[in-house]
């Protein structure tokens, strides 16, 4: 260390300070010595991930931009939980409320912005809010726990956001807003009216037009006036009607501020020395409170501290997105009409879709849109260009053409500035995509996602990163093709296809020949190669335990701190006293902290110590219900004609039976079956992978139906007569799953995929049939129980457990 | 500095994975198809994953609840992630099998 460094101070440890540190530390890596300092106890969180966490999207580990180890490494002093009390800009010395005391060559104020309170009485009663940072997010999910009727005050983004999320904890909530209609800020009327009923549809309910008055309640919260007279409950109020920047201290020490910190285009506040950035700044009279532009200020600021060339910060066209209610709403720009403005408008109620764009001399200025926001990235950055659109108005609101981005007439990408950020939840910049292509070599979007993290989040600017792939791979991003993971090119027919062709028989051998890019593959091909070798050569193939997951491993679930969990098989859900005695006592025994039913009428033992598993398992003397892995999992049944008035048909019998026959089975993906024996359908058959409903005199198979994250339901394959019959059916139909999906493909998404029809042509004849169900049978015959064969065998069963204390040499 | 004399190169699995505690420190061991074996730290930077429970690729681990690299020579965490895992020295004695760890 020949020069000194200077020292660099931030006040401030949120997304916009620290944006611009990282971005200073690649710019000039040894200039400054760097300290941050933060009223908040945690590192540097991505605050707009709060509705996510809110919403059940995302832990909160999850949403932390740059940890401890982060600061570390990069020798950054850190204060959390400390909030500065004055600057003495004279002496270039900060102070925090904690006595601790530093001094720096140049300052940065990163205070971010302050929840705007509403003036009335009773805010600050227990159980008012405000929707800003973790501690926030932390008390909604308390009350939650403990109350039920939840008032968001604020009809706009945020409120919107908070309010999604506490329907999500299970709470009624009202949004109460003092305009017509929601979230008129961003959108017009028509999208606005559109996107009430959506969220209505929810369950979210609204106090439009309402002026609140006071806050009820002794200690607590009761309740909100109006100032109608009216009056709402409430055990909970947030309040999102806005934020203010926070300027406390640059106003106490004598720095400019208007609503906010007033800088210039280089982020210089009126003392030298002294910048701010992010939502405390004002830049030609506007705070922002979105990401984008911070992020873009925080580049120009990180360049004129480097002494890096820059043209300075011109301000933000921006754009806002409703991340987290399952609705697609987008705007950006002068969206509402003014004089001498133009509209186009497309509105379709059957789908619920509606597009305006607002057009001034032949220029985009702003759009609207409603249930399909596709086009949105690529319509914003038409706004921002503010290219000519004249001729393509149509086509601009009917749909883009995906290669308009390419093409040389909409360069617009080209002409966009590098620290242009294109993924606004991870903060990429256009320059750093580029780079990932040109320099790293990236080919696909999937690899500019694991280089970069653009489009890993909300995915909203995919068609963006598609564009620049275009732009700067060309040819070879359009002739990349999409391998099952990153270690090969191929697709899993071209891999299915050369195995068989070559009587390729292990995974290595398959990496080997098909030239992998990787040593040894990834969880995702090898699982994938482990299956479709085991499917293809039942007999000769000996199943690689180290290719398969965690859970397939050690036939237990994971769970999040490191125990599994015991499913024991209970045939069709029909159990008995001695059997529930006796697992009630291996439960009591070995000290299971729970106990519950799963989804699929199951018991499930959880929070066992991986060394206990064999025991239990050993003192069960239970198969395994494989509630663990791609294979069939559970056959859900109702009573049936056993018990039930209305049951026309064994449903228990044929429920047991079903799962007899396919228990153990290696599928692409989890097995679902389930079996009613009327049409009632208690047992809910029509969303398994295959459903069996008993009519009078026969039974209905159903496919390819699903309950999980996109809800599908079956498709009827056929109606038979017999129990045989259901079998036959149900066995020809798995094996041809088996043979024709991809790893890891449910039978919705291959049905989706193939087509139901192509299924019925494959099974049609009763040839084809015998051919599979004796493939199956095959294939069945060869398993055995895998938690029985753990006890019996000390090679597997070491695995479980620790190896003992060891000893000192 | 201590070594310890942990067990026998028959204990692990090739591409497989034992654990070991020594005094608060839980530790991997995981033997490498190379025939190397390499210990680390079982614990992922990012939520403390169990890395003894995850799938080894080459001379990476991967850990199984979020899918992290940890590179177990070296114990750095792959690309985009970032991180370090501590590593400890592990001696095979080829002509017994037996392992002694360092610690």
């Amino acid at each position: 260390m020949t020069v000194k460094r200077k020292k660099l101070i931030v006040v401030g440890n949120g997304m916009a300070g620290v944006r611009a540190i990282e971005h200073l530390l690649k710019l000039a890596p040894e200039a400054y010595e760097i300290t941050i300092i933060g009223a908040e106890p945690y590192p540097n969180y991505n605050r707009i991930m709060l509705s996510s966490v809110l919403a059940g999207g995302a832990s909160l580990d999850e949403i932390i931009i740059n940890d401890l180890e982060w600061y570390r490494s990069f020798n950054i002093t850190l204060y959390t939980g400390h909030t500065v009390t004055s600057i003495d800009t004279a002496a270039r010395t900060v102070y925090t409320d904690k006595g601790v005391t530093a001094v720096y060559d140049e300052l940065i104020l990163a205070t971010g912005s302050n929840p705007f309170m509403l003036p009335i009485p009773g805010t600050e009663k227990e159980g008012v809010i405000a929707f800003r940072d973790i501690k926030d997010t932390q008390i909604m999910q308390d009350v939650s726990q403990k109350y039920s009727k939840a008032l968001v005050i604020g009809g706009g983004l945020l409120g919107l956001e908070a309010a999604r999320g506490l329907l999500h904890l299970g709470m009624d909530v009202s949004v109460v807003h003092i305009h017509e209609y929601i979230m008129e800020r961003q959108l017009d009327e028509a999208a606005s009216r559109m996107l009430r009923g959506e969220l209505e549809a929810q369950g979210m309910k609204f106090l439009l037009k309402k002026q609140s008055e006071a806050i009820l309640g002794k200690k607590r919260v009761k309740g909100l006036l109006f100032a109608d007279g009216e009056m709402a409950e409430a055990d909970l109020i947030v309040m999102a009607v806005g934020i203010k920047p926070n300027v406390m201290l640059a106003r106490s020490s004598g720095i400019e501020v208007n609503r906010g910190i007033v800088v210039n285009d280089y982020m210089e506040t009126s003392l030298p020395g002294i910048y701010a950035v992010g939502e405390c700044a004002e830049h030609r009279g506007i705070a922002y409170g979105l990401v984008a532009p911070l992020y873009e200020q925080g580049a120009v600021l990180a360049k004129r501290l480097a002494g890096a060339p820059t043209e300075g910060y011109a301000g933000s066209v921006t754009s806002t997105k409703l991340k987290v209610s399952g609705v697609d709403v987008f705007s950006a720009g002068q969206y509402n009409e003014q004089p001498g403005t133009k509209a186009l408008r497309f509105q379709d109620e059957t789908e619920g879709i509606y597009k305006k764009l607002v057009i001034q001399e032949d220029k985009l200025i702003g759009a609207v849109l409603f249930g399909d926001t596709n086009d949105g990235a690529q319509l914003f950055s038409m706004i921002k260009k503010g290219e000519n659109i004249k001729g393509r108005e149509k086509e601009l609101l009917l749909g883009l053409e995906a290669d308009a981005l390419a093409s040389p007439k909409g360069n617009r990408l080209e002409g966009m500035p590098d620290d242009e950020i294109i993924c606004g939840c991870n903060g990429v910049t256009k320059g750093t995509i580029a780079e990932a292509i040109t320099a790293g070599g990236c080919t696909s979007v999937g690899q500019i996602k694991a280089c970069t993290k653009a489009s890993a989040s909300c995915g909203g600017c995919k068609p963006l990163v598609e564009g620049l792939l275009q732009l700067y791979a060309g040819e070879a991003a359009v002739t990349v093709k999409e391998g099952i993971c990153g270690c090969t090119t191929l697709g899993r027919d071209e891999i299915v296809a050369e195995i068989k062709r070559m009587k390729l028989t292990t995974v290595k051998e398959v990496m080997h020949v098909l030239s992998w890019n990787t040593e040894e593959g990834c969880p995702k091909c090898r699982p994938s190669l482990n299956y479709y070798l085991g499917m293809l050569w039942p007999e000769e193939y000996v199943d690689e335990n180290e290719s398969r997951y965690t859970n397939e491993r050690y036939h237990a679930n994971i769970q999040k701190d490191g125990t599994y969990s015991v499913v024991p098989r209970i045939y069709g859900g029909v159990t008995s006293p001695a059997e529930l005695i006796k697992i009630a006592e291996v439960a009591v025994k070995y000290d299971v902290p729970l106990v519950k039913f799963t989804g699929g009428q199951r018991l499930d033992l959880l929070g066992v110590k991986k060394e206990d598993l064999p025991k239990m398992w050993e003192e069960l003397d239970m198969p395994s219900g494989h509630a663990y892995g791609k294979t069939l999992r559970t056959v859900k049944t109702c009573v049936g004609s056993t018990f039930c008035r209305f049951g026309t048909q064994d449903a228990l019998g044929m429920g047991i039976r079903l799962e007899k026959a396919f228990e153990r089975l290696n599928a692409p993906g989890k097995v679902k079956l389930a079996v009613s024996g009327c049409p009632r359908n208690c047992a809910e058959a029509t969303i398994k992978d295959f459903g069996v409903v008993a009519i009078d005199g026969g039974w209905e198979l159903h496919v390819g139906g699903n309950g999980g994250v996109h809800v599908r339901a079956t498709d009827l394959l056929c109606v038979v007569k017999t129990d045989d019959e259901v079998l036959e059916w149900a066995s020809a139909f798995l094996q041809y799953y088996r043979e024709q999906a991809g790893w890891n493909e449910r039978t919705a998404q291959w049905i989706e995929r193939v087509g139901l029809d192509s299924i019925k042509q494959a099974l049609e004849s009763p040839e084809e049939r015998a051919a599979l169900v004796e493939r199956i049978q095959k294939t069945l015959s060869l398993t055995t129980d895998p938690w029985k064969q753990i006890v019996n065998t000390p090679e597997l069963r070491k695995n479980f457990e620790a190896i003992s204390l060891p000893e000192t040499v | 500095m201590t070594k310890l004399l942990i067990g026998n190169l028959n204990d692990v699995d090739i591409k497989g994975s034992r654990k070991l505690r020594v005094g608060d420190t839980e530790i991997a061991l995981f033997r490498l198809s190379s025939g190397e074996v390499l210990a680390v730290e079982n614990r992922c930077p990012h939520k403390g994953g169990l890395l003894s429970e995850g799938m080894v690729c080459g001379s990476k681990v991967h850990c199984p609840l979020h899918d992290w690299r940890i590179e177990l020579h070296t114990g750095e965490v792959q690309a985009p992630d970032t991180g370090h895992v501590t590593t400890y020295e592990v001696e095979v004695d080829h002509a017994t099998g037996s392992l002694y760890l360092t610690i």
